[in-house]
């Protein structure tokens, strides 16, 4: 990556703003992780291109920006909310905007593995301390006294002693020619004034009243609209098509086929250019398609698991991890369990389908789109569409939901092959069908799971995994095992357990597969967590105190100790299940005890649903409670509700009356506490999923002494 | 051409009969507050208000609203402060927000028929609005909080 040269006129015009600001940003060097803190005045001198994070105009406007996406996870309320702590600026009083994808300012802004807090938070509270030591300087020179008389609040600096203030604003021409100070401390925990709040979101009014512009609203002058009929098993050819009645509907423009990369093959198919959405899906359902996929297996679920079953009977696989010897114990062991847990494949079924505007201008190609990763789309459709990095201009919107489908670059590569196809601007309008059929998909996996216990404790725990390999499907080596194996396994078992292993059976189909919300801990934490439950059993011991005696760690004793009170463990009543998961990823560790017991009809019912999040330093608690609490509703229609089936190659559900997400009446009451401790920051977005479905299908045994290993199953048919 | 009023705007748009009324509002019109989730009246994305009453737009043909009010999001109110508004801000009720147009136009139906709500209530009026993002529980207790802001303005 290079670092062209940019001069401080040239930046700031590039920035889209007259007269002098301060400007505050990060020098993200090729190499390193660590970040440089630069001013305005240092870009000159540095000759390097310097991200704006904080802009302070001499009006004294403070503008923040989010140089991640904003997909429901709270990032556009809590990266100003970290900002403005240091800064010493009211939230009401500054303006947040969206970064375009530009890595060299702001670093990597792929919105995935919730990392955006975790990854950025240490660089953001710098920013804002850094913006503020400096104003305050300027204050103190202005006024020709010290600076340890002089502290800021509230967008202005004053002057201890006399009482007299200045607005940043008035500071910001002295403050941008100072170099950027290193080493600033950073203000303790207990005088955080935003940080730790529940602060209300600064987005909400957006999303009541209809203003907020996620990608399906944004519109640009001279706009068509397209509906692209995709070959439905991904790859092949069109053989032919008729495009006759078509052509008829009234809006129809333009029909052409059309080709592109999708992983490492050709996806074909027939795009239909409308003067609107409407007339575009129209023309499309019109079309008579032919297509040419000799050479690709037409496979079906009940073939995948078949499959997975048959490889794990008779495979060891890849060793991921392997501590001890398991095979050797479990060949001794008097009393083993062997079991196969299985997950169902899954749609991401955001609730606003894929979409994007591209604009086509010859030498330059600028996108408009609900992106998970700006910068990637960038960096592929410059590699793609065969432009310079610079000449390709991405613009994030709101997301309506992204969960991981928003960060594969297919639909942006695509409008911009059509808008280079038309000559002009195009929004691409995927329907439900499209979103729900095309994928890529979070994969079915299954488990082998291999155990035995002696003297109430693990004596042996053997995994062997077979499902679809993401890092394979994004390009990696398939003779590794898959990296995530473990993910969603708590680190603290590796040290108690003495004989473990983890292992990859490779298995694929022509599935398009990629990341689904918390990636593989959706998957493995089932089977991990389950088995353990198993074990627990199978040891005539309490679930929660037998993983206790393995995560000794204080800090997981304190989270177990807050499961307990809070859900009242072990007051439980006959009649009741309660069940309970721990899983860890990103960096956050969750557990949840789930409550279950028989409605009059007999059947289960789920009457209760505690979370207790550890994600270390937080931002805002109500962010956290608020995904936590989406995650256990995703995650229960994963549990026991919906999943994509495959017959004769083709996803069967295509819509949301086959594939039957939870509403409003299907769901329990939920808690979620936040544990408070200085740890590092840990994910929020994604940790508070895995948990949910072991802990429900364990609390399920406890209530019934029936053990559920596949995934989804109806509360009803229990 | 069709006439019909638009959160008491009147408009004549040249359009199909039969293109449905959330594309017309979208497309033509230009007010996207109104959203596209399925197409087939299941989530509940597009529900705007036909003479006071909770349709989805997605599957109403435009001529159905010849000569009719319509109510968009964008006319629930005039300073984003209808009780069901400020309730979902007080709570930060959405997350993605997609949904949340959807939701909000059928919850105003619901406390306009029934100002005091039961969670009964609550699940009959709104189960036809899915939520992505799991803002369920929220949704419940922001028409609970909305219910009482308007029980006490009277």
């Amino acid at each position: 990556m290079s670092t062209p040269s940019v001069s401080r006129r040239k930046f700031l015009k590039n920035s889209g703003l007259t007269g002098a600001a301060l400007f505050l940003g990060y020098y993200f060097p090729a190499s390193a992780r660590q970040a440089t803190i630069l001013s305005g005045d240092e870009v000159d001198q540095a000759d390097i291109e310097l991200s704006a994070w904080i802009r302070i105009n001499t009006d004294g406007k403070v503008t923040i920006v989010s140089h991640r996406a904003e997909m429901g996870q709270g990032v556009f309320q809590s990266i100003p909310q970290i900002v403005a702590e240091e800064l010493e600026v009211n939230l009401a009083d500054v303006n947040i905007i969206f970064a375009k994808g530009e890595p060299k300012k702001y670093g990597s802004q792929i919105t995935g593995g919730s990392s955006t807090i975790r990854g950025s938070y240490k660089n953001l509270l710098n920013l804002g301390a850094t913006a503020r030591v400096m104003l305050v300087a300027a204050a103190g020179k202005k006024w020709n006294v010290p600076v340890s008389e002089c502290y800021a609040e509230a967008g202005q600096v004053i002057h201890r002693t006399s009482g007299k203030k200045l607005h940043y604003g008035e500071l910001v021409l002295d403050a941008s020619k100072m170099e950027a100070p290193k080493d600033i401390k950073l203000k303790p925990r207990s005088e955080y004034k935003l940080i730790g709040k529940p602060l209300t979101r600064q987005d909400t009014p957006l999303k009541t009243n209809g203003t907020a512009i996620f990608g399906l609203d944004k519109k640009i002058p001279g706009m068509v609209y397209a509906a692209v009929e995709r070959n439905p098993r991904l790859r092949g050819k069109v053989k032919s098509f008729d495009d006759s009645a078509t052509r008829k509907v009234p809006g129809v423009k333009n029909v052409f086929k059309m080709q592109m990369l999708v992983f490492s093959t050709i996806r074909e198919g027939v795009a239909v250019i409308a003067d609107s959405t409407w007339a575009a899906i129209q023309g499309k359902k019109a079309l008579k398609v032919e297509w040419d996929d000799t050479g690709f297996e037409h496979i079906s679920s009940e073939e995948i698991y078949k499959q997975q079953h048959a490889v794990l009977k008779t495979k060891e696989g890849m060793s991921f991890k392997k501590i001890g010897d398991p095979d050797a114990v479990l060949k001794q062991a008097a009393k083993k369990l062997d079991v196969v847990y299985e997950t169902p494949y899954q749609t991401h079924s955001c609730m606003e389908p894929l979409n994007c505007v591209a604009h086509w201008q010859g030498d330059k190609l600028e996108i408009w789109g609900p992106i998970q990763a700006p910068d990637w789309v960038q960096g592929d459709l410059s590699e793609k569409m065969k432009l310079p990095i610079e000449k390709v201009i991405v613009n994030m919107t709101f997301l309506g939901g992204g969960f991981g489908r928003k960060a594969f670059t297919d639909y942006t590569h695509e409008a911009a092959v059509i808008s280079k196809e038309i000559n002009g601007p195009v929004q691409v309008v995927w329907t439900r069908e499209d979103d729900m059929t095309q994928g890529p998909f979070r994969p079915g996996v299954s488990y082998r799971c291999e155990g035995a216990v002696a003297n109430g404790a693990v004596s042996a725990f053997k995994v062997r995994m077979a499902g679809q390999n993401m890092d394979v499907w994004g390009g990696g080596k398939k003779d590794v095992p898959n990296g995530s194996a473990t993910e969603g396994f708590l680190p603290a078992y590796m040290e108690g357990i003495k004989n473990i292993s983890f292992a990859d059976v490779p298995f694929e189909t022509p599935i398009p597969v990629m990341w689904w919300r918390s990636v593989y801990a959706s998957t493995n934490g089932f089977a991990f967590e389950s088995f353990m439950d198993e074990l627990a059993v199978a040891a005539g011991k309490d679930p929660l105190e037998f993983r206790r005696q393995y995560l000794k760690e204080e800090r997981l004793q304190h989270l177990i100790d807050k499961m307990e009170a809070v859900s009242g463990w072990k007051s439980r009543k006959k009649n009741e299940g309660y069940g309970t998961a721990i899983t860890e990823c990103f960096s956050s560790t969750v557990g949840q005890i789930v409550k279950v017991s028989k409605n009059a009809a007999g059947k289960v019912q789920i009457d209760h649903v505690w979370a207790v999040m550890d994600c270390g330093w937080y931002v805002n608690p109500d962010t956290i409670q608020a995904q936590v609490e989406g995650s256990i509703v995703m995650a229960l229609g994963a549990a026991t509700q919906h999943e994509t089936t495959f017959k004769d190659g083709l996803a069967v559900q295509q819509n949301f009356y086959a594939y039957n997400m939870p509403r409003i009446n299907e769901i329990p009451p939920i808690d979620v506490y936040v544990m408070d401790n200085n740890f590092d920051a840990g994910g929020v977005g994604e940790p508070g999923l895995p948990p949910f479905s072991p802990a429900l299908t364990n609390a399920i045994f406890d209530l019934t002494g029936k053990r559920i290993r596949r995934l989804p199953f109806s509360l009803d048919s229990v | 051409m069709i006439s019909l009023t638009v959160n008491q705007k009147a408009y004549q748009v040249d359009a199909n009969p039969d293109m449905p009324l959330l594309w017309v509002i979208r497309d033509i019109i230009g007010l996207t507050g109104t959203k596209y989730g399925c197409g087939v009246a299941q989530c509940g994305a597009c529900v705007v208000h036909l003479n006071g009453e909770a349709v989805r737009s997605c599957v109403t043909k435009v001529k159905r609203a010849e000569g009719q009010q319509v109510t968009t999001i964008e006319g629930l109110s005039a300073n984003n402060d209808h009780p069901l508004q400020l309730a979902w801000n007080e709570i930060s009720v959405p997350q993605c927000g997609y949904c949340h147009s959807g939701q909000l136009m059928s919850a105003a139906v619901l406390l306009r028929e029934k100002p005091d709500p039961t969670d009964q209530d609550i699940d009959d009026a709104m189960a036809g609005n899915l939520c992505r993002c799991g803002t369920y529980g929220r949704i419940r207790k922001a028409i609970h909080a909305a219910a009482e802001m308007q029980q006490k303005a009277k």
